[in-house]
């Protein structure tokens, strides 16, 4: 992709953002420690329903690391120490009252590798609504289950084989019934971990799609190590290195104007 | 870089080495062969022995005797069989020697050493079904005595062989299947004898066993796999564990005897205190077998539906539990059948003594299969070498069925992901 075509992109996409809301979202000074080794050394950031934020840097540079800690999944790992403050919607994720489950079904997330549960697909769907209650019956959780299948652009798909399993699935359709899987609960934040590293480019061009889809009603950061992805799915970027921020900003900026050289040189392809 | 040779890949060295290599194989693969089948060759040598010797087990010869009710001793009023009294008066009325004295009269003096000394049990449970056979002489056909039986395979005393032959040539000899062995318990006679009370006997022990150490085993693994912090207190614990796997169960029979019997006052015998002993020995084979199939459950697994926002409780239960069961199963199917198997630690809390009658709970005087073998292959008299064999195929049998359910269990739940 030539500079000329990643420029007009991010130009069009700049025109139909607004930044002037509240963050749904926001983290000051978080650094991340496993063990003695800092890995995210004091990040702020924020980010909002109207935008997809992307994270991109090399290999290793913690943007992983700091996605992890917007739900807390970064618990499940007893060396891991984190730093600073997260914001839910004005509310500290890491005070002591808050309930960790509760915040992970308000911040869903999407994994690199497809992790269906191994049960039928409408079991896969309908599960995180059954924990939380969410369905009065069983005719609303069918609602659900098909509401959360339309949006992650699978009904078509899957509707005549509810029962089969989910990891009967292909990558890229078991990739979207993750998807489906995290809106079920009705989520206002979605984290993405490379959610297309996985799949070849059809499966990829499918999942791009549908985060554009999804976009206005939750707030989405995704992580991605491919550049081009990050210009045509975000509106905000953010360039991590080596575990700090070095630029965040509207993905046309960082894309034709980066401020900082290290970006500069990375989205070249000098390193990285 | 200095300057490489190019590689002769068809030179002479590279043949023998690529000859050497298929010969390594083909070498492996012999053995390998060989292994498998010289366990094979045990494994048919020993079910073969088990089924020729124990298979007569199952089967009885019978001596035919006719007994004339009106004309014998035997004071027994029809009449009285029909009421409610009907128990005390078979109870009081002299049927072993009313059924001595016919044998010794159909045969002649020392008949009644032809027809086992349970036979007359028989003709009671007949006239209890039958009050009207009393009124007429009737003809049964009653279990030899075991040294007639052992006559009749031709391995007895030579007065006995005489005797058989000549029974057999006057058509007083059938044979038939011995229910008695499937449904009585032990005796002092070969040919009375049944494996009932032992199995009973077992199933209770089992019964007790599986239901302490699979949810105990499991849930122990659970904690110790998806909850326990990793720190010094839990190295010590699972070196515990390990290490409890691999006593010597004659080690588990005397923590029985100390602390279920002499502290804690069980009775004795007990298929309660059995099961509880053999517990303590499949416990930790479960929890070894239950924390390796947790472990390889994959954390994406884990992952997805922590971020759907399930508690840790239902992470394992709705999603990591049943992806295990299939291994948890495994390893409980191999703790049970060890304990199924186990005499010694068995032998220390009593379970040895001489059972005439199947125990009817948890807390009554039992033998167990393994301990009941044990004790027949003991005795001197020869007919209860097959006996011993049949209980052996009995027990056999028990464990196939038993892995047969496990299996069948495990094949349910196993899923793929």
């Amino acid at each position: 992709m030539t500079a000329e075509t990643i420029n007009d992109m991010a130009a069009h996409q700049q025109a139909d953002h607004s930044r002037d809301e509240r963050p749904k979202m926001s983290a000051r000074d978080v650094s991340v420690f496993y063990g003695d080794k800092m890995a995210i050394d004091n990040v702020s950031i924020e980010v909002g329903t109207e935008n997809v934020t992307a994270f991109i840097g090399p290999s290793g540079c913690g943007k992983s690391t700091f996605l992890r800690t917007l739900n807390r999944m970064n618990d499940t790992i007893p060396s891991a120490r984190v730093e600073g403050t997260i914001e839910l919607e004005g509310q500290d994720i890491y005070a002591p009252g808050m309930d960790v489950v509760q915040l992970r079904a308000r911040v869903g997330m999407v994994f690199q590798k497809p992790n269906p549960f191994p049960k039928s697909i409408y079991e896969n769907v309908a599960y995180g609504p059954r924990i939380h209650g969410l369905a009065a019956g069983k005719n609303e959780l069918d609602e659900i289950v098909e509401g959360s299948l339309r949006r992650a652009g699978l009904w078509e798909e899957v509707k005549d084989r509810l029962a089969d399993s989910g990891t009967a699935l292909s990558g890229g359709q078991q990739q979207r019934l993750c998807i489906a899987r995290a809106i079920a609960v009705d989520p206002e934040v979605i984290l993405m971990d490379e959610p297309a590293s996985a799949l070849d480019p059809i499966a990829t061009a499918k999942i791009e799609e549908l985060i554009h889809e999804l976009r206005g009603r939750y707030a989405i950061v995704i992580v991605t190590h491919n550049m081009q992805q990050a210009a045509r799915v975000s509106q905000r970027t953010a360039f991590f290195h080596l575990g700090h921020l070095i630029e965040y900003g509207d993905t046309s900026q960082i894309f034709t104007n980066p401020r900082e050289t290290r970006t500069q040189d990375y989205i070249t392809g000098r390193y990285g | 870089m200095s300057s490489r040779a190019q590689t002769n890949w068809s030179s002479e060295a590279m043949q023998a080495r690529i000859r050497r290599r298929y010969g390594a194989e083909r070498r492996f693969k012999a053995v390998g062969v060989a292994a498998v089948a010289i366990s094979l060759g045990f494994l048919a040598f020993l079910l073969g022995t088990m089924l020729w010797n124990g298979l007569g087990g199952f089967m009885e010869t019978r001596v035919k005797v006719s007994i004339d009710f009106p004309a014998s001793d035997l004071v027994l009023d029809p009449q009285s069989l029909t009421g409610p009294g009907a128990e005390a008066a078979l109870g009081a009325a002299d049927i072993e020697g009313t059924v001595a004295a016919a044998a010794e009269a159909n045969y002649g003096t020392g008949g009644a050493s032809l027809i086992s000394d349970a036979s007359w049990l028989r003709v009671r449970d007949a006239i209890a079904e039958d009050p009207s056979l009393l009124e007429r002489k009737s003809e049964f056909h009653l279990p030899a005595s075991s040294a007639l039986d052992t006559a009749a395979k031709g391995e007895g005393d030579p007065q006995f062989e005489r005797q058989y032959s000549r029974l057999q040539q006057s058509g007083a000899i059938s044979r038939g299947f011995n229910a008695n062995f499937l449904t009585g318990s032990d005796a002092t006679d070969p040919s009375a004898v049944g494996i009932w009370g032992a199995f009973k006997g077992s199933l209770l022990t089992m019964i007790v066993t599986l239901a302490l150490a699979f949810p105990i085993g499991v849930l122990s693994a659970v904690y110790l796999e998806e909850y326990a912090p990793r720190n010094r207190w839990t190295e010590i614990i699972e070196v515990s564990i390990n290490n409890l796997a691999a006593v010597p169960s004659i080690i588990f029979g005397l923590l029985g005897l100390a602390v279920f019997l002499n502290f804690m006052h069980l009775p004795r015998s007990a298929p309660l205190v059995g099961g509880l002993t053999l517990a303590l020995m499949t416990m930790p084979v479960i929890v070894i077998a239950g924390r390796n199939a947790l472990k390889a459950v994959p954390p994406s697994v884990r992952d997805g539906a922590l971020a759907v926002g399930a508690s840790p409780v239902q992470v394992v239960f709705h999603h990591v539990l049943p992806l295990a069961l299939p291994g948890i199963l495994t390893g409980t199917i191999i703790g049970a059948a060890r304990a199924l198997g186990e005499t010694a630690p068995l032998l220390m809390i009593g379970m040895r003594a001489f059972m005439a009658s199947p125990p009817s709970g948890f807390t009554d005087p039992a033998t167990v299969l393994p301990v009941q073998i044990f004790l027949w292959s003991d005795e001197v008299s020869r007919g209860f070498v097959e006996k011993t064999s049949a209980a052996i195929i009995v027990l056999l049998v028990f464990l196939l069925a038993m892995n047969g359910i496990a299996i069948y269990l495990r094949n349910k739940f196993e899923q793929r992901w």
